[in-house]
């Protein structure tokens, strides 16, 4: 008889919805439906049984074709790997566990990584505003459950965060929000106009590039003071007007994405939308919150920051510190001017997502990359690892984009003779050990 | 004050980079050659020597500030040369990497080509020139500190690139070429001159300090207003400047009832 | 296992009145054992001219959870030129004044600690605290869950329905692993979710329209009505302006008439805890003064009352607390970076770094208080040494906060440096008080007195044969007290040996072992109540952004657990 698995935990997006229901065959091998999910999420589950999965690793041959080698020989490869190299980016992290991300620390420490995460690409510019401007912010049930006013700045939850606005930001009906989202003023800032523009009360087409000047616009019509006609394509009525709406709410809060942290200024940008919800906070109570993507890259950043106190780009090549400065210890930067000698990825494909000069700098390099899937980081890596699916097949801690940690579940079981990341991970170590202690 | 050279010339690149923290007229001070070059450098987690990489001649002062210290070769690959010096000088004769300069006290630091990014952070004193550009972050706070530039003075003859002294609360800076963006975010103090074009965002969130711009300024900060024009003497050059305070976004301390505002002034 | 002999030291227990007596400490087995048990095999170690106390038990420290973490990560210029790796068994360690979970445990094990308890506790972020305890090394710890401003609780207690709230606090006691009951800020919190806050113990909550002072009585009743190991904690309403020593003395009158009920001997019903914060007079910052000795005047008189000072250590250093509306405060004052997070049903936090110059009138006065509390005790086993970490200073000062409790001159010393020494002088007392805290009273104030405060003192605080050999060698000799106050700040800055649970983890000030630490929680049992399990159902469908099955923190989590069992069925 199929099972089913319910209060499951989605290991796709920064949602981190935990409500899913998935039915499972009754020999625990296969996935056969998922209920409460969004699309996204339903496909994380569904394609863990596509035909073509690979269960075992692949070493890249001279002629570029890959062959089929043991778990225990591309560990042995990888720890040569890593006892050698002067220094190495170990760089993912945001698709796996907490309790797989402290084992990866410990080799780290040993043989001189620098470990980043995704934030290193997407939301790292909002940790560095919060760096210097701190963030007035709130969990998610407390916009549930109070906000009568929610500007979505730069971000698109209609596509990357499907069930945000039911969940949390538009719609729910909270113990001081019983009309939903009749009850709340919704604001759309984007360059264009999205499908989540299309459910905002009010849409504010935002020049490209403008928003650190429209965000000061906001700040100046707070205090009172004098404006320019324009900000960035917006009226100066327009801006006194919405500031003022704003102020006859109870409780605002900003939700925000790369609309912000990716055009010019980025930091810059949530660092002055902070600014403004800190201002703010003198007329009425109002948080911001990132709109994290993946669905651990938050989870990454508090166990680097426990253990090391920074929350990504954490240089640990010196072996006896950690060192961290965005734009010097961050992944992009230190392929592009080759300052690591070898590259270790889990739990992400920046094959995929880093700018090209990165992806052919870190393709010269010994690289292993270990990931369930075939993506365009394995096919430039020396070594593809595959490994259980996270969240899937095996469990471990995961932190949600406002930090509150909720633990996924294993579901099904992984293809035999699949290790884990952290029993991966638990192996490389010992190898490294057994190659220093022989050094 | 009669000063004693140290000469270091480069004899092999690093594979990486190297990291220099050692070259500072402070740490040689009082040392004998082969002592110096015994000094620590590191590439990640090769424990190595100034010895390895450069070949080292002359004589160290009794205290750093009877130290001179001459870089010849392509430095371009070293970072953090002549952080924390608090006296003497250092000359490099080529471009240098990230960091030079950085947390510097007092003394003189020369580089005869580019800087990467970082270099003059968190200065506190001391005369740092850039015969070349410079890159990101020049003389600004480190990651997350509110307390940046203090003192001292920066002087590149070439273009700066972003971020340029955030969290400046004191100090001067004067660049010949042009600025990219985010000039004086965060500043609480200080004097920024910019002899030719920034492209936007000066003065952002600024609290109090000064900047001097001679050529054009893409797109002024909406949290600006112009009040009135200024004679003024910059740099040996007089004109009149269109003066603009802010940013009006931001907070302002109060000196005798009245906001005390950021400025920024814009050749006419 | 392993057989140890410390001989010849100076023992100072105040749960056996051993002043400084030389005495033979055996351990055997990870327990304190008569020196007859041990075999010829043991090993001997010499402590002859030294010190031998129970490890030091911290009991509010913000170590472990979203908001020190949050503090980390924001203040990367906590760590510059800071991060390093001691000799030893050590990780990578960092952070001047929030450390990383590797510093904490190694820097407490140095400074002879082997317990912390992290002071607050979001329930919802559970899991993340116990992420971080079971992350640090050697020291033992517990967390304390909040709950002056939960809102099952604020129902509950409007209506005065004290088993319902006991069966909500066992519930979430076991959920989130918790040790006890934690108040901050009562209903000034909930207030704070509308930006607004509750500055006496009278103003009602916004909606909820419960007071604080019916908030606290309810929390005393419901936590005796459990009898559990602690008492309610208490960071009361109005902390850190300027007269909030009235409110301070309203909140602690809250406890007149309760006796402490319950199976582990405590007899306190209130532990009010980082006093220092808690105890100014004056109106503005102008006239500002301490009022240590009016609060101390009351506790003195009251046997239920225990008291942990906050003492202020002029650095540097990082506030955070569950007291949202007060570091909303701080911001607007000193305009340094603000961090707030408020969680949905349960509390908030606030993170704001702060200097605490000696050039500044106030924070002198507020370095003065700390001190005058702790000199004004009559009772040290009622009164205890905290820095309130990292509030009113990093935990790594202890040696030095030690050193002006112990020396007249050191206190003397930094009184003259002082910018405005003659205000200061002024308005505090701190100038005139020649009392130095002895070897013994300092025993009673980081072992004894914390232990028994906890219900913990069957096994914990003290040297008697039976007890956990968690055990600190410090190299003081009271027969030949150095002269210079400086040396005390460096002896109690590195053991001579730390043992815990009977293993050396640290020699000399380095970290040899890791030992096994242990997460404490407290697992209460109470009669089957419906109505709670009904309402706990109802708010996670309708108010909570998680499900109820995945709330609670699974047993991984603390894999090496020290469970206290209460009964509370009859």
């Amino acid at each position: 008889m199929p099972k089913v698995v319910s209060d499951v935990t989605c290991p796709f997006c920064g949602t981190l919805c935990d409500d899913l229901e998935v039915t499972v065959s009754d020999d625990n091998k296969k996935i056969l439906s998922v209920r409460n999910a969004c699309a996204i999420g339903a496909e994380k589950f569904n394609h863990t049984s596509l035909p073509g999965r690979v269960t075992r690793p692949r070493m890249r041959q001279p002629d570029g074709t890959f062959k089929e080698i043991t778990y225990d020989e591309a560990i042995d490869w990888t720890a040569n790997m890593l006892v050698k190299s002067k220094k190495t980016l170990m760089y993912g992290w945001a698709s796996t566990s907490c309790q797989a991300m402290s084992v990866g620390h410990e080799i780290a420490e040993k043989v001189g990584g620098v470990v980043d995460n995704c934030a290193t690409v997407c939301h790292g510019s909002s940790l560095i505003a919060i760096q210097d401007v701190g963030i007035p912010s709130c969990t998610l049930g407390e916009v549930k459950n109070r906000a009568d006013r929610v500007v979505f700045w730069g971000c698109n939850p209609a596509h990357a965060h499907p069930r945000h606005m039911s969940r949390y930001s538009i719609f729910p009906r909270g113990f001081f929000t019983v009309k939903g989202h009749k009850g709340r003023k919704i604001y759309c800032v984007d360059c264009r106009y999205t499908d989540t523009a299309r459910v905002a009360d009010e849409f504010i087409q935002v020049q490209q590039g403008h928003d650190y000047e429209l965000l000061n616009a906001f700040r100046t019509a707070a205090r009172g003071e004098p404006l320019p006609d324009t900000i960035g394509g917006v009226p100066k009525e327009k801006v006194y007007k919405i500031v003022e709406e704003l102020k006859g709410g109870r409780f605002g809060v900003i939700f925000f994405g790369m609309g912000l942290t990716h055009t010019l200024g980025r930091n810059h940008n949530i660092d002055i939308a902070i600014s403004f919800t800190r201002d703010m906070n003198d007329y009425m109570k109002f948080s911001i919150i990132a709109m994290r993507g993946h669905w651990n890259v938050t989870g990454s950043g508090q166990v680097l920051s426990w253990q090391y106190g920074f929350p990504y780009a954490v240089d640990l090549s010196r072996r006896s510190k950690a060192r961290y400065q965005t734009g010097e210890t961050t992944s992009v930067d230190l392929l592009v001017r080759n300052e690591v000698e070898a590259c270790f990825n889990i739990a992400t494909d920046p094959g995929a997502h880093f700018p090209i000069d990165s992806v052919i700098s870190m393709s010269k390099k010994p690289t292993v990359t270990v990931d369930p899937h075939i993506n365009m980081s394995t096919e430039i890596s020396d070594i593809h690892i595959p490994v259980a699916m996270v969240g899937v097949e095996t469990g471990g801690c995961a932190y949600r984009m406002d930090n509150v940690p909720i633990e996924t579940r294993k579901v099904v079981d992984a293809p035999d003779g699949m290790l884990t990341d952290v029993e991966l991970l638990t192996k490389i170590n010992a190898r490294v050990d057994q190659l220093m202690e022989a050094k | 004050m009669k000063m004693k050279t140290v000469t270091l010339t480069v004899k092999q690149a690093p594979e990486l980079y190297l990291e220099c923290e050692n070259i500072t007229p402070d740490t040689f001070a009082g040392k004998k050659i082969d002592e110096i070059a015994q000094l620590p450098a590191y590439q990640g987690k090769e424990d190595t020597t100034l010895g390895e990489y450069f070949t080292i001649a002359g004589e160290a002062g009794a205290t750093a500030a009877e130290t001179q210290i001459i870089l010849k070769g392509d430095c371009s690959k070293m970072k953090y040369i002549g952080i924390k010096m608090t006296a003497g000088e250092v000359l490099i004769n080529s471009s240098a990497d990230m960091y030079t300069g950085g947390w510097m006290k007092g003394g003189k630091l020369v580089v005869k080509g580019d800087v990467h990014s970082f270099c003059g952070l968190g200065m506190e004193g001391g005369e740092f020139i850039i015969e070349g550009n410079a890159g990101n972050y020049l003389g600004a706070s480190y990651r997350g500190d509110w307390r940046g530039m203090q003192g001292g003075i920066i002087r590149v003859k070439g273009n700066v690139g972003s971020d340029v002294c955030t969290f400046m609360n004191g100090g001067e800076l004067i660049v010949e070429g042009n600025a990219a963006v985010h000039i004086a975010t965060h500043a609480e103090g200080g004097k920024i001159i910019i002899k030719g074009d920034v492209n936007r965002r000066v003065g952002g969130q600024m609290v109090k300090g000064e900047v001097i711009v001679l050529g054009k300024i893409g797109l002024m900060m909406p949290g600006f207003k112009y009040t009135k024009d200024v004679d003024l003497e910059v740099d040996g050059t007089k004109a009149k400047f269109a003066e603009y305070i802010g940013d009006l976004g931001e907070r302002h301390p109060k000196r005798k009832g009245e906001p005390v505002y950021g400025k920024i002034f814009l050749k006419k | 296992m392993s057989e140890f002999i410390i001989k010849n030291g100076h023992v100072f227990d105040p749960v056996q009145g051993i002043k400084g007596d030389k005495k033979d400490i055996a351990v055997k087995d990870g327990k304190i054992v008569e020196t007859s048990v041990l075999s010829s095999s043991a090993k001997q170690i010499d402590a002859k001219g030294k010190s031998v106390m129970a490890g030091a038990m911290e009991i509010h420290a913000h170590v472990a959870g979203p908001k020190v973490n949050l503090g980390r990560w924001y203040r990367p210029e906590d760590k510059l030129f800071d991060s390093h790796k001691t000799p030893g068994m050590t990780r990578i360690e960092g952070g001047k004044s929030i450390p990383t979970v590797f510093k904490t445990g190694y820097s407490y094990a140095r400074m002879g600690y082997t317990f912390a308890m992290e002071a607050a506790m979001p329930p919802l972020y559970a899991r993340h605290v116990h992420e971080e305890i079971h992350d640090t090394p050697i020291i033992d710890e517990a967390a304390l869950p909040v709950f002056g401003n939960n809102w099952f609780m604020l129902e509950y207690l409007k209506n005065h329905e004290i088993e319902n709230n006991a069966a909500y606090v066992a519930w979430t006691l076991n959920q989130t692993k918790g040790y006890g009951i934690k108040i901050v800020n009562p209903g000034g919190t909930e207030a704070w979710a509308w930006g607004l806050n509750c500055l006496s113990v009278n103003d009602p909550v916004p909606y909820f329209d419960i007071t604080p002072a019916e908030i606290i009585t309810g929390l005393i009743e419901t936590n005796e009505y459990l009898g559990l190991p602690h008492s309610i904690h208490i960071h009361g309403n109005n902390l850190g302006n300027p007269g909030c020593y009235e409110t301070t003395l309203d909140t602690l009158k809250l406890a007149e008439g309760f006796k402490a009920k319950n199976n582990f001997g405590r007899k306190q019903v209130m532990h009010q805890t980082h006093l220092q914060f808690h105890s100014y007079g004056g109106d503005n910052w102008g006239n500002f003064e301490s009022k240590a000795k009016e609060v101390m005047d009351y506790v003195n008189k009251q046997d239920n009352l225990t008291i942990d000072t906050g003492n202020v250590t002029l650095d540097e250093t990082t506030t955070m607390t569950a007291d949202g509306p007060f570091e909303h405060h701080l911001g607007g004052l000193n305009h340094l970076k603000w961090a707030n997070v408020d969680v949905e049903l349960e509390t908030a936090a606030g993170v704001v770094p702060y200097i605490y110059s000696p050039d500044i009138k106030v924070c002198a006065i507020q370095w003065a208080i700390g001190l005058e509390l702790a000199l004004y005790a009559k009772d040290p086993m009622r009164c205890f040494i905290t820095t309130d970490h990292p509030n009113a200073g990093p935990f790594t000062r202890y040696p030095r906060v030690i050193k002006w409790l112990m020396s007249r001159k050191a206190r003397d010393t930094q009184i003259k440096a002082f910018k405005n020494s003659d205000k200061v002088v002024a308005a505090t007392n701190i100038a005139e008080m020649d009392r130095e805290i002895t070897l013994y009273e300092l025993a009673a104030m980081t072992r004894a007195g914390p232990a028994a405060s906890l219900g913990l003192s069957k096994d914990y605080g003290g040297l008697k044969p039976g007890m956990n050999a968690d055990i600190a060698v410090f190299n003081i000799n009271p027969d030949n007290m150095p002269s210079d106050p400086e040396e005390i700040e460096k002896i109690f800055s590195g053991v001579a040996y730390l043992f815990k649970d009977g293993k050396i983890c640290v020699k000399d000030g380095v970290v040899v072992d890791n030992g096994n630490k242990r997460t404490f929680w407290v697992d209460v049992k109470v009669k089957e109540n419906k109505q709670v399990a009904h309402d706990v159902k109802e708010k996670f469908l309708k108010y909570y952004s998680i499900n109820e099955r995945n709330y609670p923190v699974p047993d991984s989590y603390a894999p090496h657990p020290y469970v206290i069992a209460v009964d509370a069925t009859q």
